[in-house]
């Protein structure tokens, strides 16, 4: 087990192309964490770094005591899942999973012994002979991540390894890594573009853009506090709702000519500042004697919970409340609002313009 | 009715089908049975008109005339036998060889980042312009140099670089995904592991495919050897056959000349059948 920590690290690529701009965390031992952005914000390039696969520009990646800058993917005691699994075609679950082991000079009995062990955590040990073509792609990703366990290595590295699965069983798995990373404690470092799997698995959320880290932390402050208009809008389903705003005074913004209190408010705004409000879709809670009035448009029905599509103060939202609050063909709607569930962003940076 | 309407309907094209492949099996087939028909009976009778189109009986004595002696004494007296080992053991060297060297070579060129990589893949292309015909007097200039006249490895060795081979290995090894040479540097497999513990296995469809062609292309040559074995044991099949053949205008011995036309086909037929099941995955799997 081991620590895993980055420090400025940057990856310029030939013609100058500056795909990782700086970027420093630390992950504790044991910890799962995730980098989470859309796709070439550089978060694949930085997990590739730390796996060795890619050269580091400047930086320092440290994984326990050791510098391994310059150290080789296979000595860096890693262990990675690909994104398709990356199985040996040829050779059988069983030979995929040893090996890492038996090039290393592990004796036999050994192996079979972790193979075995390994198998039976996964659930696979009834295809340790089968080829990978004659597997579903659950059962491929199971043998992928029984590849990296069998190493026992001190870090585990996750390359978007569930975008290959169907809906359901990326649910399915998704519990299971989670289930299967605390039980081993060892630290974890997953790659995803997708926030749902970034939420549910980190115990540390590192949303990435462009190269650069935009917040990091635990996953319910990125979601609660979002450091940015690009966090805020990225991480929620369904996203955030932004508007465009004047500042009226301490504690108020006006949308349109919907007055909204805010709480959490920068002090150097001043009345008539341009301002973006970010208001989500859970944080408006549908009450009749709510102060605030919406005109909805159309109602999406997702079973448990609906979706109100509607303007306010001219501003285009969406509202998720509980299914059978509201009579399906309402045509505006009452709402309220905590204070301090109204996020307010610069217009030109993004940034949040809170205390 | 609208049952068997519909089943002739399907039918009907199925026995034009049949009826075209036969007649195509017939002739290609109707010179291989006239030469087989002709190593079985007499000078004379292939020499009447019309020739039989039943096999005779002295199928058995021709056979073991010509593998054991060769032609008449007029001719070569270089025994089929030695020839076809002559031939076997030529083409094999050149088809093992030809696939040993495209694998590296494809190798190299595929999976590192050596410098002007493109400059030495197009250089390997270019050969494809220069068969063995076009550097054909240079070539034995410097074989005869070396004093490889009348050797095996004379016969083989300019035989044995090969742009063709080359050029199918590295689009099948540029099918291999990244992700699986990365996964094995994880498995602390180096270049030499990765090559016979992934690559090699991947590949041998391919690798059976490409020796069918290549066993077919070293069995065949005729040029090459006709220019450098001038002694009689080191003769291959291909050439004894013309050899047989008397130009000087006495009589040819046509039903030995047929027997060793049948014998000669025999190992690329060989070839091709123990080989197919993997020379036509080879052609069409795309599937890793």
């Amino acid at each position: 087990m081991a620590d895993v920590s980055l420090t400025n690290v940057r990856k310029v690529y030939a013609g100058n192309v500056e795909a990782v701009k700086g970027v420093s965390f630390d992950i504790p031992d044991g910890g799962f964490c995730v980098l989470v952005g859309p796709s070439g914000c550089g978060k694949s390039t930085l997990l590739r770094m730390v796996a060795g696969l890619e050269a580091i520009t400047s930086g320092e990646c440290r994984i326990g005591a050791r510098v391994v800058n310059e150290v080789e993917p296979a000595d860096r005691d890693i262990a990675m899942v690909f994104q398709n699994y990356a199985l040996y075609p040829h050779m059988s679950v069983y030979e995929n999973m040893a090996y890492g082991l038996r090039n290393r000079g592990t004796p036999k009995d050994e192996i079979d012994r972790r193979v075995k062990e390994a198998a039976g955590i996964l659930a696979i040990e009834s295809f340790l002979d089968r080829k990978p073509r004659a597997l579903s792609g659950g059962q491929r990703q199971r043998v992928a991540m029984g590849r990296a366990i069998v190493r026992k290595p001190q870090v585990f590295l996750f390359d978007e390894p569930l975008s290959n699965l169907d809906a359901k069983l990326r649910v399915q798995m998704r519990v299971e890594i989670k289930k299967l990373q605390r039980a081993l404690g060892v630290t974890s470092i997953y790659v995803t573009h997708d926030q749902v799997e970034a939420m549910t698995l980190s115990d540390k959320l590192v949303v990435m853009s462009n190269g650069r880290v935009e917040q990091m932390g635990v996953p319910n402050e990125v979601y609660r506090k979002p450091a940015s208009k690009f966090v805020a809008t990225f991480i929620g389903s369904p996203p955030m709702n932004i508007a465009k705003g004047v500042v009226r005074g301490p504690g108020a913004v006006a949308v349109g000519d919907v007055v909204l209190p805010v709480s959490d408010m920068a002090a150097d705004l001043k009345p008539g500042d341009a301002i973006e409000v970010g208001l989500r879709p859970e944080d408006l809670i549908v009450r009749g004697d709510g102060s605030l009035t919406m005109q909805v448009d159309f109602i999406e029905e997702l079973g448990a919970t609906q979706l109100f599509h509607g303007t306010l103060g001219g501003a285009h939202l969406v509202i998720q409340a509980a299914s059978g609050l509201v009579p399906s063909e309402s045509k505006t709607l009452n709402l309220a609002i905590d204070p301090a569930k109204v996020h307010l962003f610069d217009v030109g940076t993004g940034a949040r313009r809170g205390r | 009715m609208a049952d068997s309407t519909a089943r002739s309907h399907l039918d009907r094209p199925d026995i034009l089908a049949h009826v075209i492949i036969w007649i195509g099996i017939a002739i290609t087939a109707f010179p291989i049975w006239v030469a087989f028909v002709a190593s079985t009976v007499s000078n004379q009778s292939i020499a009447q008109a019309p020739m039989p189109l039943l096999p005779g009986s002295l199928g058995w004595q021709v056979y073991s005339d010509v593998l054991g002696v060769g032609g008449n004494n007029r001719t070569v007296g270089t025994p089929v036998a030695l020839m076809m080992w002559n031939s076997f053991v030529m083409a094999m060297i050149i088809a093992v060889g030809k696939i040993v060297i495209s694998l590296m070579s494809a190798y190299a060129i595929v999976f590192f980042r050596v410098p002007f990589r493109n400059v030495l893949f197009w250089m390997i292309f270019v050969t494809l312009m220069l068969p063995v015909e076009v550097r054909i007097i240079p070539t034995l200039k410097v074989v005869t140099d070396l004093g490889m006249l009348n050797t095996m490895a004379g016969l083989t060795i300019p035989l044995i670089a090969s742009a063709t081979a080359t050029l199918l290995f590295r689009q099948f090894f540029l099918t291999i995904p990244d992700e699986l040479v990365e996964a094995a540097k994880m498995d602390n497999a180096g270049p030499v592991k990765f090559f016979f513990d992934v690559v090699i296995p991947l590949s041998t469809t391919t690798i059976a495919a490409l020796f069918v062609i290549l066993f077919i292309y070293g069995w065949n040559q005729y040029l090459w050897p006709l220019l450098i074995t001038t002694d009689q044991s080191m003769t291959t099949i291909v050439i004894g056959i013309t050899k047989m053949i008397d130009t000087s205008g006495g009589p040819t011995d046509w039903n030995r000349v047929m027997a060793t036309a049948i014998l000669t086909l025999l190992p690329p037929v060989m070839v091709v059948v123990l080989l197919q099941k993997w020379f036509v995955k080879g052609l069409v799997e795309t599937e890793k």
